[in-house]
């Protein structure tokens, strides 16, 4: 497996850039960071299938393309079927010898929206990882259906405005708690499950590689910042997640095998929610009085939560 | 100062995005296939722009330059190679070759500015200024490095 140098950024800079440019997502958008930080931590060829979303709708505007290798869209729910499709034709090919090149290393991906993951494509998600595909499939986590303007999913954190789940004079915004998605996916049994974020690019890239290497199908959510919906300005793109990721609001953490957990990111000085929630038009209704509560409630499930994923490392069950 | 013989295969920017030689949306063939590179490409990987043999369907041939209202000027006098502009760029516009940042590749910045903020040093190397500045009129304007507030 040809998996490129990240000892650090420099020698990570070495890399070719694999994911081309004048792609149409928003100037300051996470979900091409991912992306490419997924395409330049290797030299393998890949076969890569996206949701329906902004990425794909964006990296495919015809007649270009921004893919530097075989990529497919279908429709919104089955970029899982689609690629495990192909990583079983390409088994059976392997198997009987007729590829053009029997030994050149392929990897398969799939690339979906927490819209098409968390809900409308979850089926077809899940059956891929109970047949046991060899593929990595990696959630652009932004919380909304961004690419239709903003709806709100089961990956909304309660209290975020969306444009269906509105604050005003009588809601606070979404008032249903997110869906946990990677234990969800950990309980599938699957050899490796992560959540991940840009702004921590080193241990992003490692979790990608490992689950290139991993045999098997492997789930990742990555914490994709979307200035339009969660509405900041596009060059904080980086300082917000570092918001998110040291107020423990989207904690660092790898899950092997369905149980063996280790946590990526212990943050110096973790911050309040506050600060995270305070940098983000969409949340701005909280700090109203009458929902003063709401943000006690997200810092209670915070805490609860990073007990929970520190007493279950040091288990190891 | 600024080098700007950026690395490049011949075609990067020629196609304008939403160009008028589009056919209609009714007029689209379903299931269609388009290939990124001339050739052969089972190789590509390895390969760096410039030596990628682009086709007219990669988006690498194609320009967002009129999205920008602002641009990142880049001052190699300061940069210390550090290559967080390079890992957090969302739209594959710097341009890194042997460890070094030569400069930013303007026909597909959208001038987002998280290079600016990502640079690390003081004064920044990476600094916004208008679309219309012509790169030495932004560099001689370059600000001293920063005392630390106390
Ligand atoms: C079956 C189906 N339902 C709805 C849509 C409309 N649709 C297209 S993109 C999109 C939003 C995608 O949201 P998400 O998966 O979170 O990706 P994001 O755009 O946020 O990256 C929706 C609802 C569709 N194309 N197909
Ligand atoms: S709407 Fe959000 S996710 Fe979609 S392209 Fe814009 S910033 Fe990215
Ligand atoms: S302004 Fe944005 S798109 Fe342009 S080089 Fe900087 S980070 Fe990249
Ligand atoms: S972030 Fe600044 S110092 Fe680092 S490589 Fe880019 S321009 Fe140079
Ligand atoms: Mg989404």
């Amino acid at each position: 497996m040809a998996i490129t140098s990240i000892k650090n950024l420099k020698e990570f800079s070495t890399n070719n850039d694999r994911f081309e440019g004048a792609l149409t997502l928003c100037p300051g958008c996470a979900h091409s960071m991912i992306v490419r930080e997924l395409m330049n931590c290797t030299d393998d060829n890949l076969v890569i299938a996206s949701n329906t979303g902004c990425l794909e709708v964006s990296t495919a505007v015809y007649p270009f393309t921004s893919w530097d290798t075989s990529w497919i869209h279908i429709g919104f729910e089955n970029a899982a079927t689609a690629v495990t499709g192909a990583e079983a034709m390409h088994k059976a090919r392997k198997r009987k010898g007729t590829l053009k090149d029997n030994d050149a290393p392929v990897k398969f991906v799939a690339f979906g929206g927490d819209g098409s993951t968390f809900d409308i494509g979850f089926q077809w998600l899940s059956g891929a990882v109970e047949r046991g595909h060899d593929f990595t499939y990696i959630c652009l986590d932004n919380e909304n259906y961004a690419n239709t303007g903003g709806q709100r999913s089961s990956a909304t954190p309660i209290g975020a405005h969306t444009s269906t789940a509105q604050a005003g004079t009588h809601s606070y915004g979404k008032k249903q708690k997110k869906k946990d998605i990677v234990a969800i996916m950990a309980a599938h049994g699957a050899p490796y499950v992560a959540q991940l974020a840009p702004n921590k690019w080193k241990s992003m890239a490692k979790g990608f590689q490992k689950a290139l290497e991993t045999e098997g199908p492997c789930f990742i959510n990555t914490v994709s910042p979307c200035c339009t919906e969660w509405k900041f300005d596009p060059k904080d793109t980086i300082n917000i997640t570092d918001l998110a990721t040291d107020s423990l609001m989207f904690p660092i953490y790898e899950i092997i095998d369905g149980h063996e957990l280790n946590i990526l990111y212990r943050p110096k000085n973790v911050l309040k929610v506050e600060d995270y929630l305070a940098a983000q038009g969409r949340y701005k209704h909280l700090f109203k009085p009458e929902n003063r509560h709401v943000i006690d409630e997200i810092q209670k499930n915070i805490d609860e939560y990073w007990e929970m994923l520190q007493r279950r490392e040091e288990a190891r069950v | 100062m600024q080098d700007l013989k950026l690395k490049a295969a011949d075609k990067r920017g020629i196609h304008q995005l939403g160009g008028d030689e589009l056919v209609g949306w009714d007029e689209v063939t379903q299931g269609i296939i388009l290939t990124s590179f001339e050739g052969d490409a089972s190789n590509v990987a390895h390969l760096k722009a410039e030596e990628r043999n682009y086709s007219d369907f990669n988006s690498y041939t194609a320009t967002v330059a009129s999205w920008r209202v602002q641009k990142p000027v880049f001052n190699i006098d300061v940069c210390i190679d550090c290559q967080n502009c390079w890992v957090w760029c969302p739209d594959t516009s710097i341009i890194s070759r042997d460890k070094q940042m030569l400069g930013i590749d303007y026909d597909h910045c959208k001038g987002c500015e998280v290079c600016v903020e990502v640079c690390p040093t003081n004064p920044k190397s990476l600094l916004m200024f208008n679309e219309q500045e012509d790169l030495e009129t932004a560099l001689s304007q370059w600000p001293e490095k920063k005392k630390k507030e106390k």
